[in-house]
């Protein structure tokens, strides 16, 4: 057997980005807009409003590669995000949400 | 002072408070409300096109010229696809450009309307940002704050999509917004300069490596100040030409795939490699791995992604190109640096850059030679794509800044013709010369007809060789002698083109004495078509294969 749980290979695999953006229709598309013509995969994507709603906040859980340092700068870029942060894999943001996800 | 104004006089408004007088574009359904607005201007000349690309090309042949943002307008669908080459150019080169397109009203977007395109989708990967604008109020905020973007650190394009509901909705307006400008560039770490300014002393074999970053931020004193003061050969970018004047004693000229053999060596031998405002392109670098081998990297760049993106820097400094070299000067010692500067000369003498008979006009390198001995550095050169395009970076002595407009990143035929027209328009006390080729003239030749409506001071030296010249070389080298479709079976009488289209043009094979001809076409004011057969057999050398480390050049 694995001696690596699936939990721990997740967090070796892969990150979960947290990104601070200003809230209107478009913003979504400029970030995974860099993810899709890189043909970088977005495992999963998660968005809210924050606050007064002028914000949202974007989760987005992508694999580990040697491009995401890149992507990250790229994101950064853009006029409408104002933050981007790195966690592991283990974060807890996608931790709960397994349920909603079952074949 | 309150006054009720439409969205449409708004913008044009806008417009003309940025100091916008000259913009290009056509007209269409879904903008009409601005350009009925635009026709009431007393300031901002309007200057049509006839495709939509022409007009993004030839605002951008002003904004490369000027270094300020300029302005092009299509209306919604066709007018808003037709514009996308002509701004993806503009993004590849970081050229400050606002473009802005109508789109059909409100209420009818997402129902496939006439003339309704995803403009905004289309357009999110080739700008450095977009707009969709909601509200005649916005535009107050969209519209400086577009300029102001465009021409913010490092310089792009930004679209604005202005519904047509938008553009007739009328407001009360009682307060200007102030212009939008590029804000201050971020100030260099100090320490990182002090570290590189240690590195670069250190140095036994160091190149100054400069980028279209020189050009942008208005460096290229500064660039010419630390070469000299620390003695450092130099390599300049396609994008960078005029930076250093290539006749200068330390100038190495265009470095990459078709730079002359003693530029890449001299980078094959180099201890460090200063990079401004340059980004390892492809074109320039080769195969990356075999780039500058034996080089320590220092990076500056005002834009932090490109720091590391190919290259990893020892020292990457985040930094306005002209604000680092302001800091790092006075840092650098004075160094003759003698057995470095000697050995890049004797590279220079041992493999040097064969312009093979140049005193010959009916040669591509003898044109370029006898078009340059009609002009000064005022003039300002323009390319198309292909061939010619190398042979100009090549062999045209470039030695200021902005005199040089090509399409570099994206290398797009039919830039040439158009842009040469904006550079015209913009600089009205200039003569523009468009090197172009028989390929790429064809791709915006309605733009002829413009020229002559604007009575553009350009002067077009069509190189025909009757291919697809970089095709029928690369099958020739690298695909087996397959010919194919490189070759034009019919091509057009480009004299009677320019006539028929209303502008003056002279053949040179038909001149008893070409050099005089050229002397006269270019010095009559006006636009002029200049053709010039040339040898299909002629190559673009030397040349790195694709693929291929620089230093494995081919030919000449």
């Amino acid at each position: 057997m694995n001696a690596i749980s699936k939990n721990e290979q997740n967090a070796l695999a892969r990150a979960v980005l947290e990104i601070d953006v200003n809230n209107h229709a478009g913003v979504m598309s400029h970030v995974v807009g860099l993810f899709s013509r890189r043909s970088y995969n977005v495992e999963g994507i998660l968005c809210l409003p924050v606050g007064d709603g002028r914000q949202s906040r974007i989760w987005l859980l992508v694999n580990e590669d040697q491009r995401l340092t890149q992507m990250m700068k790229q994101v950064e870029k853009l006029e409408d995000v104002i933050t981007i942060r790195r966690h592991n894999a283990d974060h807890a943001v996608f931790q709960d949400l397994e349920t909603f996800f079952r074949p | 002072m309150t006054e009720t104004l439409t969205g449409a006089q708004i913008t044009v408004r806008l417009l003309e408070r940025q100091g916008i007088r000259t913009v290009a574009g056509i007209p269409g359904g879904a903008i009409l409300p601005i350009y009925d607005a635009l026709g009431q201007s007393t300031t901002i000349h309007h200057v049509l096109a006839r495709h939509e690309q022409g007009a993004g090309f030839m605002a951008q042949g002003m904004a490369r010229a000027t270094g300020q943002p300029a302005v092009c307008l299509a209306s919604s669908g066709p007018g808003a696809t037709n514009l996308l080459t002509a701004i993806a150019v503009a993004k590849l080169d970081s050229i400050p450009l606002v473009a802005i397109t109508g789109q059909v009203p409100k209420a009818m977007i997402g129902t496939d309307a006439f003339q309704e395109v995803d403009t905004y989708g289309l357009s999110i990967p080739i700008t450095k940002h977009n707009f969709l604008v909601s509200s005649a109020e916005e535009l107050l905020e969209v519209i400086p704050r577009a300029f102001r973007i465009a021409a913010s650190g490092r310089p792009g394009p930004v679209l604005i999509d202005i519904p047509k509901d938008v553009q007739a909705q009328a407001i009360e307006i009682s307060e200007w917004p102030d212009p939008g400008r590029a804000e201050p560039a971020p100030a260099a770490n100090s320490a990182l300069i002090e570290q590189a300014a240690a590195m670069i002393n250190a140095a036994e074999r160091p190149i100054l490596y400069l980028g279209g970053g020189v050009i942008h931020s208005g460096a290229s004193v500064a660039a010419i100040e630390l070469a000299e003061k620390a003695s450092l050969p130099t390599v300049m970018t396609l994008m960078a030409l005029g930076a250093m004047p290539v006749d200068h004693p330390l100038a190495l000229g265009m470095l990459g795939m078709h730079a002359a053999r003693y530029t890449n060596l001299a980078l094959d031998e180099c201890d460090l490699l200063i990079a401004i405002g340059a980004r390892f392109d492809d074109r320039a670098t080769g195969k990356v791995a075999a780039f500058c081998p034996q080089a320590k990297i220092i990076h500056i760049d005002i834009d932090p992604a490109e720091l590391d993106k190919i290259k990893t820097a020892h020292i990457g400094i985040m930094a306005d190109i002209s604000e680092a070299l302001g800091q790092l000067l006075p840092a650098v010692f004075q160094n003759s640096r003698k057995n470095w500067v000697d050995r890049s000369n004797a590279l220079k003498a041992e493999f040097p850059f064969d312009l093979h008979s140049t005193d010959n006009p009916r040669s591509h390198f003898g044109l370029i030679q006898s078009v340059a001995a009609c002009l000064d550095d005022d003039a300002i050169i323009a390319t198309d794509v292909g061939q010619h395009q190398m042979w100009v970076a090549q062999a045209y002595p470039l030695r200021r800044p902005r005199q040089w407009l090509t399409s570099g990143g994206l290398g797009t035929m039919g830039f040439g013709v158009p842009a040469a027209i904006g550079a015209a328009l913009a600089e009205r006390g200039r003569t523009v010369v468009c090197f172009t080729g028989d390929g790429s003239i064809m791709m915006n030749i309605q733009e002829l007809v413009t020229a002559a409506e604007e009575n553009a001071n350009i002067k077009i030296v069509l190189m025909d060789n009757a291919t697809l010249g970089l095709v029928h070389q690369q099958q020739t080298l690298f695909y087996g002698e397959r010919l194919f479709a490189s070759q034009f079976r019919s091509s057009p009488d480009f004299i009677k083109i320019a006539q028929g289209f209303g502008i003056a043009a002279v053949d040179l094979d038909a001149s008893a004495n070409p050099c005089a001809t050229l002397m006269e076409a270019i010095s009559r004011p006006g636009p002029c078509l200049i053709h010039a057969s040339i040898d299909a057999e002629q190559k673009v050398y030397p040349m790195v294969p694709p693929g291929a480390a620089n230093r494995d050049m081919i030919g000449a």
